[in-house]
């Protein structure tokens, strides 16, 4: 029960979801709610570990790993976009789809850590600060330090960027947007396919990095739904969603650790006494998330703030706008 | 809107799309079946390029699943569970509430009717004219609450349901887990000691003393409830002032509110009747099929009842049908290898019914430049 490792853990955990729920903060901003995530994390995370294992190199793993989240994204594009299908319905069948292509070619294949693993770093200096330095900087995976990045790097490019102010006009007032020579379309591809990229990375990092492995219909454990929630949560904001992931990380992590010991300062441990009290524990981070977007919803209600106002509407060219 | 216009003509036409002021009566049946063959073929495509054989993997699940007369009373017991789940996704999703938690629904059905036998609720050797009415209500009942809870996280902190319910699922699943590695467990193992006879849902082959041809069908009263509810939920919907309230608040949620339908009460209401149905099919289950509790008690009945409810479009008598083509491929898909290609095949056959949705607005022509 030492707080250091814990947190810690909650780091490196947290990174699967803060990729994917980044991932959905940029599709949602272009406009495009992909519910696939589950499914798109699936196949990223069944070809980062099978061509690690065939090939026994991880980065080539990494990389097929985000091209097929990005593949299956761009099927939902397609789909959402050109079809004006309902994009929740055509997100959900993405996950059916992504699911059953994972547990397809995952046949077979099995094993904790067979597979190549990314390289596991100290940063040196900053390691040394105390309580710090051991949580975020030492030993982990060089995907945690991608996750550090990439939030800072995700906000400046929605908030202070020529494209991300595109992308935002994009999801907000698409009318507006094309009025202004943007081409909606390509933007909404581009950006949707970006988000099954991140979606296929955090695969990557289940079965390459964090939980090296393959576990057939255990693997995602629906981190890719916790995801989705978490974007809410975050109001679309990657600052936010870094606090979400790395909360709903630990919780999940500490729920493990409160199995362990017979008791707590003398009083007994009723998880430990009795065994079957502890699916109580693993239920408290999806109870969290419900918990968690009742806090998000109840604050866009009093702030109004939310989503981008064109979520979830097909944009047809030339008729009236939202 | 105009698909593939470029500068330069790469083509010796156009093609081209204009918005449909009506849809002809037949489309949406021609479209659908169209697209389900269409996603046949394309899943053939990805059976084969995995190694296996389509005709082959099509053809086990034709004769399995309607080969016999036997096989199709499997199918139909297969499709019972479908027809609940799809009903509750069909309601729901017909006023645009995504409940996607049929799946956790089910669980808390299966638990409610469990409880009835073992917690016991009633004394063992009750007779089953009453033991089975009171586990119906509990299925209905455990259901209904679990659907309840989105319901009205969603009408009064307008909490996103497509996630809650989601969650739900999960902590469903953990929850019946507790019961059946706990309280409930026989003998140390992850399942429940079976129900007595009085709390077996009748079957045909009950019949089979009186009329032999009924000897080993397994079919049993959940299907029959199954098709009066596909029937009453149809009823409602269409002929009933709620009913029309539920469409209307569906088609154009802005003309509900003007026109004075209480939104928020009709969110709690859809999602209690909603989750009361999936929480039926679960006790169809247990009560007509498996006859104890365990875990993992449902292979997906929940989702794929999401999938069935579009095919049907939303209308509770294509449910039966619809839920009957699922039942062949789930039944059949339990000796089909690699465990995947049933999920895969749903996956695929919802994209294409959803993509062909764009011939039901649009008349797409092709045009000589």
């Amino acid at each position: 029960m030492n707080p250091e490792i814990i947190l810690a853990a909650g780091v490196a955990s947290g990174t699967i979801l803060l990729f994917a729920a980044i991932g959905e903060i940029f599709s949602e901003r272009a406009g495009v709610i992909n519910l696939g995530v589950e499914g798109m994390m699936f196949v990223g995370a069944l070809a980062g570990f099978k061509v690690g294992v065939d090939t026994g190199n991880p980065w080539l793993g990494l990389v097929l790993a985000m091209a097929a989240g990005g593949a299956l994204a761009l099927l939902h594009a397609i789909v959402s976009i050109h079809f004006q299908a309902d994009q929740i319905v055509s997100g959900l069948s993405l996950t059916f789809l992504g699911t059953g292509i994972a547990l397809v070619l995952g046949e077979g294949l099995s094993g904790a850590g067979g597979g190549a693993l990314l390289p596991v770093l100290t940063i040196p200096l900053v390691s040394s600060i105390p309580f710090i330095g051991k949580v975020f900087f030492s030993n982990q995976s060089i995907l945690v330090y991608v996750g550090y990045l990439l939030v800072p790097a995700a906000w400046f490019w929605i908030h202070h960027t020529r494209p991300g102010l595109h992308l935002r006009a994009v999801g907000e007032y698409p009318t507006a947007a094309d009025a202004l020579g943007i081409n909606v379309y390509r933007l909404r591809y581009v950006y949707v396919v970006f988000g099954g990229v991140l979606a296929g990375l955090a695969g990557a990092a289940i079965s390459m990095a964090i939980t090296p492995g393959w576990f057939a219909n255990q693997e995602t454990s629906g981190q890719g739904w916790i995801a989705v929630g978490l974007v809410i949560f975050a109001q679309w904001s990657p600052f936010r969603a870094l606090i979400g992931a790395y909360l709903i990380a630990t919780i999940r992590r500490l729920t493990l650790d409160l199995q362990g010991p017979p008791d707590f300062f003398g009083i007994p441990n009723p998880f430990y006494v009795y065994q079957p009290s502890t699916f109580f524990l693993d239920m408290l981070p999806y109870v969290l998330v419900i918990v968690v977007l009742v806090i998000g919803s109840r604050a866009a209600l009093r702030r109004r703030l939310g989503a981008p106002a064109a979520l979830g509407l097909p944009y047809v060219r030339g008729e009236r706008g939202h | 809107m105009t698909i593939g216009t470029s500068r330069r003509p790469a083509l010796p036409f156009a093609i081209t799309a204009e918005r449909r002021l009506e849809t002809p009566r037949l489309l949406p049946l021609t479209t659908t079946l169209g697209a389900v063959g269409v996603a046949l073929v394309i899943s053939g495509f990805l059976i084969l390029l995995i190694g296996g054989d389509p005709i082959a993997s099509f053809g086990h699940i034709i004769v399995s699943a309607f080969g016999s007369v036997g096989v199709l009373s499997d199918t139909l017991v297969k499709a019972t569970p479908l027809i609940f789940t799809g009903l509750a996704c069909a309601l729901a999703f017909r006023m645009r509430l995504w409940n996607i938690g049929a799946e956790g629904q089910f669980y808390l059905g299966a638990w409610g009717a469990s409880l009835i036998v073992l917690a016991p609720v009633v004394p063992p050797g009750t007779p089953g004219i009453v033991t089975i009415p009171l586990m119906v209500l509990a299925g209905l009942v455990a259901g209904a609450v679990w659907g309840f809870i989105a319901g009205w996280l969603r009408a009064r902190f307008n909490v996103n349901e497509i996630i809650t319910t989601l969650m739900l699922n999960y902590i469903a699943i953990l929850w019946v887990r507790f019961w059946v590695f706990g309280p409930w467990s026989e003998g140390g193992f992850q399942l429940s000691r079976q129900f007595p006879k009085e709390a077996w849902l009748p079957r045909l082959t009950d019949l089979s003393s009186v009329l032999t041809v009924f000897s080993g069908l397994t079919v049993h009263l959940g299907l029959a409830f199954g098709i009066v509810a596909a029937i009453l939920v149809w009823f409602v919907l269409k002929r009933t002032r709620k009913g029309y309230e539920i469409r209307l608040i569906g088609d154009n949620p802005q003309a509900a509110n003007y026109a004075g339908v209480n939104i928020r009460r009709n969110i709690m209401l859809v999602m209690l009747a909603s989750g009361g149905l999936a929480g039926l099919a679960g006790m169809a289950e247990v009560g007509g099929v498996v006859h104890r509790m365990q875990d993992a008690i449902s292979p997906g009945y929940g989702f794929t009842g999401v999938i069935i409810a579009y095919l049907a479009k939303f209308n509770p008598l294509y449910v039966v049908f619809a839920a009957i083509a699922f039942g062949a491929l789930i039944l059949a898909g339990r000796e089909i290898q690699p465990a995947g290609i049933p999920s895969m095949i749903q996956g695929v056959i919802l994209f294409c019914v959803i993509a062909s949705d764009v011939l039901l607005r649009y008349k797409i022509r092709l045009v000589r430049r």
